[in-house]
């Protein structure tokens, strides 16, 4: 049984002597307001020409507009506007429609349970009813009825209270002059920090993810190893050993500014840990990565803690005074490579004229299959060998080709 | 002028596809073009060509190898030209650069090989012709045999600044004494 239900049996039990002796103080359930709607509130109708009376007798609340919110009744007097009042339809137990007559204006019939305990201020004045009637002196109480009785029954009031954030923000905006240029200031301001917070509820999810990026890369770990372990039982296949080149890198505790502030410490770090993660892939590589390969691999490790270009090429300027194993080299072409140490020039050009005299002519495409480099770099290895003398080329229609410096080894 | 004896023998460079491509390496294009400049001459020689038109030289199987599929580009025939032009092998005919003597030996050795040839068959102090060096029957196994007129002309005017010989005209046809 609701308490409504409860109330009528009660409240038609009871003589309206009785009534207004238990509930005592009904107008004193009004409370004075500003007028405004709270977060959430919104308002459903309004009609003007109403007068409120409490129980029986006439109040001085005698014409005014009339308006139902999905939280509150709120009544303003059409000639002094600073007087408005307003109800929290949470007290109102039930409703009753009494039709116009001969000289007499429809009207509604307002039944309120106690006021709540934490009232603020209203009307002084004290109320030996429990109920309040509406009088519609200008019609429109049908409508208004039936928008009051919906609302009762859906109790929108009782839904969960907005976020708090919002809820600062608009709080801020209707008090403060909007006038002037303190105004539009206080404008600004109010919207600034509503975008801040828009951007921290946000991005609320992604930093739950990055908290479990630690788990993630570890995860990714286990797979790899699975799958690499695996790898000689199910085929050669090379999806799988892509795979696995995928999950094998995965930086657990990336070196970020936050980490390591900001210049130089910040690159010295992070020097030693491109030094470290990249090792391996680049002795799979043939001893050698272009910068834009580099940035594709340090990020995808680094996941959510990006590096921008020029930390990378700054990290990678540190390599050499650090006597890291890894090394920058910038070709004369301007492509910039990382290689490792143990792969210096004077035995990449070595091989590649060995490679040369044994092939009898090669074009940077072949050569980058032959030696699992990219064709760039296989380009490059190419010109580091012609620049050394170990190879001329051959400019045709048919492209580049480069062949065995016989102008200098060949003797007539 | 003599016919070609036999067919020309090209060196190893000319069927080695990167000849026809001037190198970037400085080294290798140091003796890339060496070998061009020798060969130029002793293609020429052998041809006895004298004069060398850059435009056509492109068809001449020298630049054009159609057996490997190469050919020396046009500005790359020009950059060889000039370097010869340096060791005094070559001289332009015309401001445009369009055709040159090729002197397969410089103005020097002519003058060198023609006086010796005049003190060792007793032709000094007579009057020759110049049809008579470059096309009597006298001269038939020297280099000199088929000179372009022009070329002994210049020769001789060396000669003559070395008083070694002097120039005159007899009649329409120029003669030469040697001393």
């Amino acid at each position: 049984m609701s308490p409504r239900d409860l109330y009528m049996i009660v409240g038609r039990g009871l003589s309206r002597v009785w009534r207004s002796f238990w509930f005592n103080n009904n107008m004193d359930r009004f409370i004075w307001c500003d007028g405004s709607l709270g977060l959430g509130e919104n308002a459903l109708c309004q009609q003007s020409g109403v007068r409120i009376y409490e129980g029986e007798d006439r109040t001085s609340f005698d014409r005014g507009i009339l308006a139902l919110t999905t939280h509150r009744l709120i009544w303003r007097d059409s000639s002094d506007q600073t007087c408005i009042l307003s109800l929290d339809l949470s007290i109102v137990v039930f409703l009753e429609e009494h039709p116009s007559g001969f000289a007499k204006s429809s009207k509604i019939v307002v039944h309120m349970g106690p006021p709540p305990s934490s009232k603020a201020a209203g009307p002084t004045m004290t109320s030996s009813s429990n109920y309040i009637r509406l009088s519609f002196r200008d019609a429109g109480e049908t409508q208004f009825y039936r928008s009051f009785n919906d609302v009762l029954a859906k109790k929108p009031w009782e839904k969960n209270t907005p976020p708090v954030i919002a809820g600062k923000a608009s709080a801020g905006q209707v008090r403060h002059f909007r006038s002037g240029i303190v105004g539009i200031e206080r404008k600004m301001q109010a919207k600034h920090e509503q975008t801040q917070q828009n951007i921290s509820v946000a991005f609320e999810d992604l930093s739950n993810l990055i908290g479990k990026a630690k788990d993630m890369v570890e995860l990714s770990k286990t797979i790899a190893k699975k799958i690499k372990d695996k790898q000689g039982d199910i085929t050669e296949d090379e999806t799988i050993k892509f795979k696995s080149y995928l999950l094998s890198l995965g930086i657990p505790d990336p070196v970020t500014r936050e980490t390591h502030g900001s210049g130089a410490m910040y690159h010295i770090e992070l020097a030693r840990e491109l030094s470290r993660i990249l090792e391996h892939p680049l002795q799979e590589q043939g001893g050698m990565m272009t910068l834009t390969d580099v940035y594709c691999w340090v990020n995808r490790a680094r996941g959510m803690e990006l590096l921008s270009p020029d930390d990378l090429l700054n990290a990678c300027k540190m390599l050499q005074p650090l006597q890291l194993p890894i090394r920058l080299r910038i070709f004369d072409s301007g492509v910039m490579v990382l290689h490792l140490l143990s792969q210096n020039e004077e035995e990449v050009i070595l091989a590649t004229t060995e490679l040369l005299n044994e092939k009898g002519s090669l074009t940077a495409n072949e050569l980058s299959q032959l030696v699992g480099v990219s064709v760039i770099l296989a380009k490059e290895r190419l010109l580091a060998t012609e620049k050394f003398g170990g190879v001329c080329r051959d400019d045709s229609i048919e492209g580049l080709r480069f062949y065995p410096n016989l102008f200098l080894t060949k003797t007539c | 002028m003599a016919a070609p004896v036999g067919n020309f023998e090209f060196p190893w460079q000319y069927s080695f596809q990167p000849f026809f491509t001037l190198q970037p390496n400085l080294d290798t294009r140091k003796k890339q073009v060496e070998a061009w400049c020798s060969l130029i001459l002793a293609y020429h020689r052998h041809e006895r060509q004298y004069i060398l038109d850059v435009v056509e030289s492109q068809n001449s199987p020298l630049f054009c190898n159609k057996e490997i599929n190469r050919k020396l580009r046009l500005d790359d025939v020009q950059y060889l030209l000039e370097e010869l032009q340096k060791k005094g092998n070559v001289e332009w005919l015309d401001k445009t650069q369009t055709r040159c003597y090729i002197l397969w030996r410089t103005i020097e050795e002519w003058g060198t090989i023609l006086y010796g040839w005049a003190a060792d068959n007793g032709k000094q102090n007579t009057v020759c012709t110049l049809y008579e060096i470059t096309n009597g029957e006298d001269t038939a196994g020297e280099d000199f045999h088929g000179l372009d007129t022009n070329i002994l002309l210049r020769v001789l005017r060396a000669l003559e600044r070395q008083k070694k010989a002097e120039v005159f005209s007899l009649g329409d046809s120029e003669g030469v004494k040697f001393f």
